[in-house]
C-alpha cells in the first residue's frame, strides 16, 4: 500500500492540520508517513500545500511531483496541479469558489461541499475534517477507529473537547462527497 | 656593606603578594593601568576567598594574556565576545563568580551588542572594563573612546569628529540600562584612587553573587607606550584630559 | 515502552536535545528552523532537567554562549540556517582551535546573501572545509530523516567529547520542516558536577582547586614551534576522526553500473530515482555519505574500481562533487547534477540526468 497525496488551498483553511491528522492516522495503523508543507511568506494567508505520503514501506523520496490524489480548496491550487495527479489518480475539490472545474478525462473527480456544509452546521472549523471524511470515503486507506486515535493525537489536549464534534465531520464528510 | 637579612614574622609583615597572582612576569608596558587592576582584582578574589569559584574571561586586547597572570579558571574570548561567553558561563554555574576583563575596543567598539544585552539582560555578572582611549595592543590606533583631537595611528592629525565620529561614554549608557546594578568610573592613578578601585571591585564581585544584576566598574586608564609619553607624563596626561572627559565616580548604585 | 510520535524535523531537534541531557541551548530566530527554540521554550526544560534555554541577541553572541557553556564541559548546542551560520564561523573556528566540544545543526537554506528561505544544500563547503579561518576541521553529520534528527543530536555530542571537536548537524529546510514518525529515546540524566569534573576536569573551567593548575581555555599561541606543535596535534586528531568515524549507507551498489551519491534529503529523492530506474532494469545503486567530514572516499574509490560511472545529486551548484572526484581520482566518470536549492528537484529530474549524463 501506498499512496502519495497532495492538499492544497489558501493558508488557514487547515490544509497542513488535515494533512497532520491524515498523517498520524498512518501512524496509528502502523505505516510509515511523510508530511512536507510548502513554507515560508506563502504560510501567511497566501497558498498553502502539503504532500502526505502514507506507506506500508519504507518512504524514500519525500518530495514527488505526481500524486495518487490532490484534495484541492482553491483556484489557484487547482491551476498548479490538477495536471499533475497520476493518471486513473483521484482528485477531490470543493466547488466553492471554483471558477475553472476540472477538465481531466483519465482521473476521477469528486466534488465535496465542504463550505457550505461547514456553513449549514454552523461550525466553519469542521471544514477540514469534512474535507478528511470525503477523501477517506474515496481512499479508505486508514480504518475510522486509528483516523479518530491519529484526530486526537494531532490535537492539543486543550482542544479535545472539539473531538466529537471533528468526528462527526468525518462521517458527515463521507456522505457528502459526490462522484462528478 | 653589611650583609643584613629580612626577618619575615607575622609581626612585622605589612605587604605580600597574593596568591591569586601567579608567578609570571607581566607583559604590559611600565607604567600601564593593567598590571594594577589585575592586582586588585586578584586580592579581591583572595579576600573573599573566591579563588576556586572565579571563572574569567579575557578579552583581545592588551590584557589577552590576563589568563596567565590570575590563577584561576579562565576562558579567552573571542574580540568583543567575553559578555555572552560570561553569560553561558554565568548561567550554567550560578555558584561561580564571573567576570568579564575588557579594554575599549573590545567592550566599546566590536562588542558593543554584546556589552549592552548583557547589560540588559541583568546577567550576574563583573564587567571589569579599563578604558585608555586607544588600541594598545594593535600599535596605537584609534579607539571609540580617543578623545577629540588626540592623535593615533589611524588618526594621526587628531580626531576629527568630522571624519571619526566623537567618543563615547559606554558607562553612561550602560547606567540607562534596567539590567546593570552597579556603574561606577573608576581610576588607579594615586594610591587613593587604587583604595577607591579595589572597593568597586569588591562591591561588584559581591552584587553578582547577590544576584543584583551586572555591576560595571571602568578604569580610566594609561597607554604611555601607545600615547607616546613616559609613565609620569602620562599619568599627568590623563589626569587633565582623560578624566574631565570620563568624570570619575559612580553611575549608578542600586 | 517505546514512545512514538509525528514530529518536524524541526522539533525533534529540540526534543532530542532536552533527552539527550544537554545543558543548553542558545540561539536566534531563523527561518526555517525557529521551531527548535519555540519548541523548546514551550517545554521549559529548565522546570525539569535544569537545562538552560536562552534567546541570544545575535548568532554571533549564540555561538560565543555555545563557546562560555562548553569551556565548562556542559554539554551546550546551537541551531540556525545558512545566513546565522556565516555570523557564527568565527565562532566555530574559535572552539575547534580550542577544541570545545559542542554540538550546532544547520538547518540550511539557499544562498549566497540573504538567499531564500526555501531549502538548499549550498552549505557543504562551509561545513567541511571550514567558514571559518584557519586549519580546522568540524565532523558533520548529514540526517536523512526525521529520526535521524533525532539520534544525530545524540551522537553528535558522543563524538563531540570523544575528540574535544564541535560537531556540526547538517540539515536542510526540507528535513527541518518535515513531519514523520519518530521513536524517542528515554530521558538520560545531565552530567552532575561531579561527573564534569571526572570527565573533563583536566581541561574544562569547574574552578580551581589548591589540587590542580588553573585551566585556561584558548586558542592563542604566539610562540611559532608551540603554535606549530598544536596545529600538528589537531591534523592528527582529525586523521583518527578520519579513521574511526567514517559513516555511509550504501543501497544496491553491489551490482550496480551507476551509482548516485547524495547526501540528506537529496538522497531521499535519489532513492526514489534508484527506484524509478531499478523498475526500468537499469543497474543503479546509492551511496549516501552520513558523515560529510569525513567523507567516505574509501567505499567510493572501491566503487571506483567496478562502475561506469558516479552522479553527484546535490542540492546546490556542485559542491560534494568535488570531494567525490578527489576519491574516484580519474578511474570513471562523475558527473554533476543539481539545482541551486529553493526549487527542490524531483526523483524524475534526477533520472532525466542520470540517462543524459551517464547511461546516454
Amino acid at each position: 500500500m501506498k499512496e502519495e497525496l497532495i492538499i492544497a488551498g489558501f493558508g488557514g483553511q487547515g490544509v497542513l492540520s488535515t494533512g497532520k491528522i491524515l498523517a498520524y492516522s498512518g501512524i496509528m495503523q502502523d505505516y510509515e508517513v511523510c508530511w512536507l508543507p510548502s513554507y515560508g511568506p506563502e504560510m501567511r494567508g497566501g497558498t498553502a500545500n502539503v504532500t502526505v505520503i502514507i506507506s506500508d514501506k519504507p518512504i524514500s523520496s519525500p518530495v514527488i511531483q505526481k500524486f495518487d490524489t490532490a484534495i484541492i480548496l482553491n483556484q489557484q491550487s487547482m491551476d498548479k496541479f490538477e495536471s499533475q495527479v497520476k493518471p486513473g489518480g483521484v482528485l477531490i475539490y470543493d466547488t466553492n469558489g471554483i471558477t475553472r472545474h476540472p477538465e481531466r478525462k483519465d482521473i476521477k473527480i469528486y466534488t465535496i461541499d465542504a463550505t457550505a456544509e461547514a456553513a449549514r452546521r454552523g461550525n466553519a472549523r469542521i471544514f477540514n475534517t469534512l474535507i478528511l471524511g470525503g477523501y477517506l470515503k474515496v481512499k479508505p486507506i486508514v480504518d475510522l477507529e486509528n483516523v479518530f486515535m491519529g484526530l486526537k493525537k494531532s490535537l492539543p489536549e486543550r482542544a479535545w473537547k472539539s473531538l466529537p464534534d471533528n468526528e462527526a465531520a468525518i462521517r458527515a464528510g463521507m456522505e457528502i462527497i459526490k462522484e462528478k | 656593606m653589611a650583609e643584613f637579612e629580612v626577618q619575615k614574622t607575622q609581626e612585622n609583615l605589612v605587604y605580600s603578594r597574593t596568591k591569586v597572582l601567579t608567578d609570571n612576569v607581566m607583559h604590559y608596558c611600565p607604567g600601564c593601568s593593567h598590571g594594577t587592576v589585575h592586582k586588585l582584582i586578584a586580592e579581591v578574589i583572595d579576600e573573599m576567598n573566591m579563588q576556586d569559584k572565579t571563572i574569567g574571561v579575557s578579552p583581545v586586547g592588551c590584557a589577552v594574556f590576563a589568563y596567565n597572570y590570575l590563577d584561576i579558571d579562565w576562558a579567552e574570548a573571542a574580540h568583543g565576545r567575553a559578555p555572552a561567553v560570561a553569560t553561558a558561563i554565568k548561567r550554567l554555574n550560578p555558584d561561580k563568580m564571573v567576570f568579564t576583563y575588557q579594554g575599549d575596543g573590545d567592550l566599546a567598539a566590536i562588542g558593543t551588542a554584546e556589552t549592552i544585552h548583557i547589560c540588559n539582560r541583568g546577567e550576574n555578572v563583573a564587567i571589569f572594563f579599563v578604558n585608555n582611549g586607544i588600541y594598545g595592543m594593535t600599535g596605537g590606533q584609534m579607539a571609540p573612546t580617543t578623545l577629540i583631537g588626540m592623535k593615533t595611528a589611524t588618526c594621526p592629525y587628531g580626531r576629527d569628529p568630522k571624519l571619526h565620529g566623537f567618543p563615547y561614554k559606554i558607562g553612561n549608557i550602560v547606567s540607562q540600562l534596567e539590567g546593570t546594578c552597579y556603574v561606577t568610573r573608576q581610576s588607579v592613578n594615586t594610591p587613593a584612587a587604587v583604595r577607591k578601585a579595589k572597593k568597586a571591585i569588591r562591591k561588584a564581585f559581591e552584587n553578582s553573587l547577590a544576584g543584583k544584576g551586572v555591576s560595571f566598574v571602568e578604569f580610566v586608564g594609561t597607554c604611555n607606550s601607545g600615547w607616546k609619553m613616559d609613565p609620569v607624563a602620562a599619568n599627568k596626561w590623563m589626569e587633565e584630559n582623560m578624566i574631565p572627559a570620563y568624570p570619575l565616580g559612580d553611575l549608578k548604585d542600586i | 515502552m517505546k514512545e512514538v510520535k509525528l514530529m518536524k524535523g524541526n522539533e525533534v531537534l529540540a526534543e532530542a536535545a532536552i533527552r539527550c541531557g544537554a545543558d543548553a541551548y542558545f540561539g536566534y530566530p531563523i527561518t526555517p528552523q525557529s521551531e527548535v527554540m519555540e519548541t523548546l521554550m514551550e517545554k521549559k526544560p529548565w522546570e525539569t532537567t535544569g537545562m538552560v534555554v536562552l534567546q541570544a541577541e545575535s548568532e554571533l553572541a549564540s555561538i560565543n554562549m555555545v563557546y562560555g557553556g562548553a569551556c565548562c564541559g556542559k554539554k551546550v548546542l546551537t541551531s540556525s540556517s545558512s545566513p546565522g551560520i556565516s555570523l557564527m564561523c568565527e565562532g566555530l573556528t574559535y572552539l575547534a582551535g580550542s577544541e570545545l566540544p559542542c554540538v550546532i545543526i544547520n538547518v540550511s537554506r539557499g544562498g549566497p546573501g540573504l538567499g531564500t528561505i526555501q531549502p538548499s544544500q549550498g552549505d557543504y563547503f562551509q561545513a567541511t572545509k571550514g567558514g571559518g579561518h584557519g586549519d580546522y576541521r568540524l565532523i558533520v553529520l548529514a540526517p536523512n530523516s526525521v529520526q535521524e534528527m533525532h539520534d544525530f543530536v545524540f551522537d553528535a555530542f558522543d563524538l563531540a567529547f570523544k575528540y574535544r571537536n564541535p560537531v556540526m548537524v547538517l540539515s536542510d529546510g526540507v528535513i527541518g520542516q518535515m513531519m514523520e514518525k519518530v521513536v524517542l529515546a528515554e530521558q538520560r540524566p545531565r552530567w552532575t558536577e561531579q561527573e564534569i569534573i571526572e570527565k573533563c576536569g583536566d581541561w574544562a573551567l569547574t574552578g580551581k582547586t589548591p589540587d590542580r593548575k588553573h585551566n585556561i581555555i584558548t586558542s592563542l599561541e604566539l610562540d611559532p614551534y608551540a603554535f606549530e606543535k598544536f596545529n600538528q596535534k589537531l591534523v592528527e586528531k582529525y586523521n583518527k576522526v578520519r579513521e574511526n568515524e567514517v559513516r555511509y549507507e550504501e543501497f544496491m551498489c553491489d551490482d550496480a553500473d551507476y551509482v548516485i551519491v547524495a547526501f540528506g534529503s537529496s538522497a531521499r529523492i535519489g532513492m526514489k530515482t534508484m527506484e524509478m530506474a531499478r523498475e526500468e532494469g537499469i543497474k543503479v545503486g546509492l551511496l549516501r555519505p552520513i558523515t560529510l567530514f569525513p567523507f567516505p572516499e574509501k567505499p567510493i574509490a572501491a566503487l571506483a574500481e567496478r562502475v561506469k560511472g558516479f552522479l553527484s545529486v546535490e542540492l546546490n551548484t556542485g559542491q560534494m562533487v568535488e570531494d567525490i572526484k578527489l576519491a574516484v581520482n580519474g578511474k570513471t566518470p562523475v558527473e554533476f547534477f543539481g539545482r541551486a536549492g529553493g526549487a527542490v528537484f524531483s526523483p524524475e529530474e534526477v533520472y532525466d540526468a542520470l540517462k543524459e549524463k551517464l547511461i546516454k
